[in-house]
């Protein structure tokens, strides 16, 4: 079953369209998505009423376009915020962490690594709901004790950026530190002998090197973060994010806008995805 | 300040971060569930300590069934995950080379980088009953009506095992990549035919894969929300579901945790089994 070990002319056959058909499973629901934007007609199924933008650009109900819904665009600008709260947070503690895991030793030091796993195992819903009982504790104390009512330990953006970097910052520090594993710490140590101070070093050469892997972290955690779904449903406050604001929608049913905004996203994180494997390639 | 102890001031600063991550947001949090998960509101803001919780989930059979369901539809998803994403994987790792290998694998990880409300709408699309596949049957005369193909089982277990793909394909193609085809000769010169090939050498090799492509598709699909409520409609019955509707919609925050902690322990026990079988740890499996 490898290439230099002859088979039935018939068996590659059926395993070349096995393969091809498994990528058209992969790749339709995303196409009809695509197609489904530019339908003139109220729903985003059959009969096909021809090509229109409207879903994209028209200013009225009842066909409201995309870049016309405050309520969407607000959507994005929500998960956009917290995106970048969540990137800021979870590729710094990354970093910190890869250089802590690989360059110290500690007692403890197996048992903190495995516990830095541990979120990667948790399913989303559960970390959710964890942290929304724990913040609720804290301020029901707060108030009972003190009188104080803090606002952002209820459902809020605040605690869905927590949410969310709970687990992101596992991903983080597993990339950062497979990158500085294989950096070469004499490096380091030229630069040091060469007279820059410790840190002077990390931040002149080690940084630089890891740079790579940083922009990498930071792109997939901005995308973790701004299609997650099941930890923000749990913590969400009155501002919704896109992807709360896009399920309410679908479970109404909607109109072909929303395969507009599907479009915008896939586009925009298709542009993402092409940036990382251009920022990996460099790695090589 | 000598050596030792700016060594040690900046361990404490690395370590700072850590263990404030690790213990407000995930040690804490989950201590915290537990002990609401074992009390019961007696009066209007009266709680007492009690297993009531979880007798109630042992006793009423919607939440035990719901549970059941749920954990083997989760198992099922994951053996179909498999089974359909190894052969590709394995045609990937070993019958192609060069850039068309490449376009194939980054082929594979597209639909993670598309947010998995995108997917399940697209799969909403093609299946409900105005939808392009009931569309298609009817123009080819192979159906003389609208056929609603979304809210049932199979549909759920169509969009479950599309989501988890790609957790399955990338480990098993980076494990299969790394078989020597030299083994795989050998094994057909000492006479072995394809099929014992496949399960005295390939399987073996690709054994880690496996196991850590099917833990984190299992976790994953156990903890899934929006496939089973999107693609199964209202009686869809999945546990993440009940477990929103306990907090949310009951606020019923006591019963509700103690369905977290109940899933909690069937994924950890799960992935638990899941590494012992296969003699690895967590570190290896996932880091």
């Amino acid at each position: 079953m490898i290439p230099s070990i002859p088979q039935p002319l018939s068996f590659r056959a059926a395993y070349g369209a096995y393969v091809a058909l498994f990528f058209v499973y992969l790749v339709m629901p995303l196409i009809v998505v695509a197609v489904f934007a530019f339908n003139d007609s109220m729903f985003p199924s059959l009969p096909w009423g021809g090509f229109t933008l409207d879903w994209f650009f028209n200013p009225t109900e009842p066909r409201l376009g995309l870049f016309h819904d405050r309520r969407l665009l607000s959507g994005i600008w929500t998960s956009f915020y917290i995106a970048c709260w969540v990137t800021v947070l979870s590729v710094s503690v990354g970093i910190n962490n890869a250089f802590l895991f690989e360059r110290r030793e500690f007692p403890l030091k197996n048992l903190c690594y495995m516990l830095m796993l541990l979120p990667l195992v948790i399913p989303g819903v559960i970390l959710g709901i964890s942290i929304l009982v724990f913040s609720s504790t804290i301020a029901n104390f707060l108030e009972t004790t003190i009188g104080l009512d803090l606002e952002f330990l209820r459902p809020s953006t605040f605690l869905v950026v927590m949410g969310q970097f709970s687990f992101i910052s596992t991903i983080t520090t597993l990339i950062i530190a497979a990158r500085l594993r294989k950096f070469d710490t004499d490096l380091e140590e030229a630069a040091q002998s060469l007279g820059a101070s410790k840190l002077a070093a990390i931040w002149t050469v080690t940084i630089p090197y890891l740079k790579p892997a940083i922009i990498g972290a930071a792109i997939v955690s901005f995308l973790m973060s701004f299609e997650n779904f099941n930890t923000t449903l749990m913590l969400v406050g009155s501002d919704q994010p896109l992807t709360i604001a896009m399920y309410s929608r679908l479970r109404e049913g909607s109109t072909p806008e929303l395969n507009a905004l599907s479009l915008l996203l896939m586009a925009v994180s298709g542009g993402l995805a092409l940036l990382s494997v251009f920022v990996q390639r460099d790695r090589n | 300040m000598n050596m030792q102890t700016a060594s040690r001031l900046s361990l404490i600063l690395l370590l700072a971060p850590l263990v404030l991550w690790l213990l407000v947001l995930i040690i804490l949090p989950h201590v915290d569930m537990f002990l609401v998960s074992v009390h019961e509101k007696i009066a209007p803001r009266v709680y007492e300590y009690s297993t009531a919780n979880y007798a109630a989930f042992f006793t009423e059979p919607l939440y035990w069934n719901t549970f059941m369901r749920t954990a083997m539809m989760s198992i099922m998803a994951t053996a179909l995950t498999l089974v359909i994403g190894f052969p590709v994987s394995y045609y990937i790792a070993k019958m192609l080379r060069g850039r068309f290998k490449n376009f194939l694998f980054l082929l594979c990880l597209v639909p993670f980088w598309v947010s998995e409300l995108v997917r399940t709408f697209g799969w909403m699309i093609l299946l409900r009953e105005s939808g392009v596949i009931s569309g298609l049957l009817q123009s080819l005369g192979l159906a003389s009506q609208p056929i609603e193909m979304l809210y049932n089982d199979a549909t759920i277990m169509v969009g479950l095992v599309y989501t988890s793909m790609l957790f399955m394909v990338v480990p098993l193609v980076s494990t299969l990549d790394s078989l020597d085809d030299s083994l795989v000769e050998a094994g057909y010169d000492l006479g072995g035919n394809a099929f014992t090939v496949l399960r005295k050498i390939i399987i073996p090799h690709a054994m880690p894969g496996i196991v850590s492509g099917c833990i984190v598709v299992f976790m994953l699909t156990l903890g899934n929300y929006l496939t089973p409520v999107l693609l199964g409609g209202k009686d869809s019955m999945w546990f993440t579901q009940m477990i929103y509707t306990q907090f949310i919609t009951r606020f019923n925050w006591e019963l509700g945790a103690a369905f977290g902690f109940l899933l909690l322990a069937l994924s950890s026990l799960i992935v638990w089994s899941g590494l012992k079988l296969s003699r690895q740890t967590l570190t290896e499996a996932v880091g």
